[in-house]
């Protein structure tokens, strides 16, 4: 939902970024703002997924220029808990397997470090139990699956779940969904995007990155991005999707070789 | 210049041995002759060092710091109470051991005339009845808990043995004679602080289709040492499970030796130790199959940090009689600082040509993607640490047996108390 009156959550400007001595992130301007759902699209390599690294603050990647401004604060100043806190969420495109770490107990700690920056009450056991049991609705998922270690054994489809579980819980501000859809088959991707669809509100912004059109036809977003080289080449509304999806991705090529020249 | 580094240092352990000798009390009680053995065995073997390959990364300075002496205990510091399903025996009772409890159904004291017969008998089997930690304990244990085991026992027998004053030493002794078909749960709880020495040496007989389920818990602080030793001889379709777990000696070494004497059994050793600040903690286990069809399924994990060091040793001995054996074993580290230090060895002689047996050992450091992956879920760095570390811990935490739970080896194991 595009609103011109509404607030600026995530404003990105030149970003650049490397990892180890390979420079992946070669200037990204993106602005994204309450209620709206953000979609960048590109083929692997372009840089999407390093991008919601970066914004999540993964210690391999260093950021070499620009700045990122996360509800007018320096995102980029501050630890990866603390911009989880202040309710940034990325959503792993491989969720992390933790073998003797409780789900549940590990969904706790996470949602309460959330609740205190907040301002709210820490949930003990019994009252975290309610909160996960109704939340749990959101994403169709087994209660069975709170007992296990975090993601241990979990299928892909059931590993994306438990993202949308813990976006539920923390209640971010800005999501940034890190292909989401990958390895899910049509019901999961239903089930999953219906969640991301639950939880977006005029409040909070969404950044979906996808390879797929797919995605986009259970989630409508108000922006598409395209990105190649490092950069966000082009930007449109849900129609971009489309063309792409009918084109292909070769013009993005031809129009990144002429960008590159100049 | 080395010669006379390690002549002064030779001249140094004597003198411990010969000191520690001379402080014990004379022989008496129902081990007497056993500690005359013990003794006279002492004065001739010099103390192991680290040119014995055994030895060769446990430095017994630790040891050699204390000057133990045997002592009538009279603390029972931080014990919780034993859960209902728990029947609770303090080794280091001044006293009768059982102080006027009947004992469970199933288990009785052996008399004397079986205890001469047997006590010994599995040491011998395992081929460790001269074993430095061995004859120490034989010097100076005064007695034994000795038992039979006849059906399925309920509850779980704790066995509890805290060196909490500075300076002394606590022998513990315990003979295991499980018929055929019996079942027992043993919980082995041994505390130890300040300047004290634990001494543990037990052996267990495991009749055909018995089963021993057995967890030792080994928790010291400060200057104190443990030294273990479990003897287990498993007759076939017998079933052996025994999990350690030990933290916060200045020096613990744990040496558990199973022989499945005609193969045909089950063994499952399962291990976690900690060292942090400069403790040195060991484990020297040996599983030998002696006949066909034998299973081990071993896993030991360690964690270093600070200046810690951790030792494993796991030797496997598979025979020409023992074909078709089934073995795995796997060694897993965490290296948490720098100057930790982690040496972990398998050590497999396998001559039988049909047999499966699979081994492994890793080392590393916590994972920066577990790591990220809860930091970006709001979790500091150092709750994250060490949540990864208790998840770490838990794998062998949750197999003691369920009367563990009350003494808290999670939270005391990671300093969470």
């Amino acid at each position: 939902m595009i609103r011109p009156d509404a607030d600026t959550l995530l404003e990105i400007v030149d970003l650049q970024a490397r990892v180890e001595d390979k420079p992946i992130l070669k200037g990204v301007n993106l602005t994204i703002k309450a209620g709206e759902i953000h979609a960048v699209m590109g083929r692997n390599g372009s840089g999407k997924s390093t991008l919601s690294k970066v914004l999540a603050g993964h210690p391999a990647y260093t950021v070499t220029g620009g700045s990122v401004r996360y509800r007018g604060a320096d995102l980029l100043d501050l630890e990866p808990e603390q911009r989880a806190r202040l309710g940034l969420f990325l959503g792993f495109q491989y969720p992390v397997e933790i073998p003797g770490v409780s789900n549940l107990e590990f969904l706790r700690v996470s949602t309460n470090a959330r609740r205190m920056e907040k301002g709210e009450e820490e949930l003990d056991t019994f009252a975290f139990e309610d909160l996960v049991r109704e939340r749990l609705q959101v994403v169709q998922m087994d209660p069975a699956f709170l007992e296990r270690s975090v993601n241990e054994g979990f299928s892909g489809g059931e590993k994306k779940r438990n993202e949308i579980l813990q976006m539920a819980l923390l209640d971010p501000l800005v999501a940034i969904l890190d292909e989401t859809d990958s390895g899910l088959d049509i019901d999961a991707l239903r089930i999953v995007a219906g969640g991301v669809n639950h939880l977006a509100s005029p409040e909070n912004a969404t950044l979906l990155i996808t390879h797929y059109q797919r995605l986009l036809d259970v989630i409508t977003p108000d922006y598409v991005h395209v990105m190649a080289g490092g950069r966000i080449l082009r930007t449109g509304g849900k129609e971009l999707a489309l063309e792409l999806e009918d084109r292909g991705y070769d013009w993005v090529d031809q129009e990144l070789a002429v960008l590159e020249v100049a | 210049m080395v010669a006379a580094m390690s002549n002064s240092a030779a001249v140094a352990a004597s003198t411990w041995v010969t000191t520690f000798l001379e402080r014990l009390p004379a022989p008496a009680g129902e081990l007497e002759a056993v500690q005359w053995r013990g003794r006279e065995a002492l004065s001739r073997q010099p103390l192991p060092s680290r040119r014995q390959e055994d030895w060769r990364f446990t430095d017994l300075a630790p040891l050699t710091a204390l000057a133990p002496v045997l002592a009538p205990s009279s603390a029972q510091v931080g014990w919780p109470e034993p859960a209902a399903d728990v029947f609770r025996l303090w080794l280091d009772a001044p006293d009768d051991l059982l102080n006027g409890q009947s004992l469970p159904a199933g288990l009785s004291i052996l008399s004397s005339d079986e205890v001469q017969q047997a006590l010994g008998h599995t040491l011998a089997a395992c081929n460790c009845e001269q074993h430095w930690p061995v004859e120490l304990n034989q010097a100076s244990a005064t007695r034994v808990l000795a038992l039979r085991v006849s059906g399925a026992v309920v509850p779980t027998l704790e066995l509890v043995s805290q060196a909490a004053e500075d300076g002394v030493m606590r022998p513990v002794r315990v003979l295991l004679l499980l018929e055929e078909k019996a079942s027992l749960k043993v919980l082995q709880i041994q505390l130890g602080s300040g300047c004290s020495l634990s001494s543990l040496v037990m052996e267990a007989h495991l009749g055909r289709e018995s089963t021993l389920r057995h967890g030792l818990l080994a928790l010291g602080e400060g200057q104190a040492c443990f030294l273990g030793h479990l003897a287990v001889e498993q007759e076939p379709r017998s079933q052996l499970e025994s999990v350690w777990a030990s933290h916060g000696w200045a020096l613990s070494r744990f040496e558990p030796r199973v022989v499945q004497v005609d193969g045909e059994a089950t063994t499952s050793l399962k291990a976690l130790q900690l060292a942090d600040g400069q403790q040195l903690v060991d484990t020297h286990s040996r599983v030998e199959f002696r006949g066909p069809e034998g299973q081990l399924d071993q896993l030991h994990k360690a964690i270093a940090d600070d200046r810690g060091r951790s030792v494993f040793n796991g030797a496997v001995r598979v025979p020409r009689a023992a074909q078709r054996t089934n073995a795995s074993q796997l060694s897993r580290n965490l290296l948490l600082s720098n100057q930790a230090r982690i040496d972990t060895k398998p050590e497999l002689e396998i001559v039988a040509d049909d047999v499966r047996c699979a081994h492994g050992a890793t080392v590393s450091r916590l994972q920066t993607d577990e790591l990220f992956y809860l930091q970006s879920r709001g979790l500091s760095a150092s709750v994250a640490a060490g949540l990864l570390k208790r998840g770490f811990c838990e794998e062998v935490l949750r197999a003691l047996p369920a009367a563990a739970a009350a003494w808290r080896p999670l939270q005391r194991m990671l300093g969470e108390d």
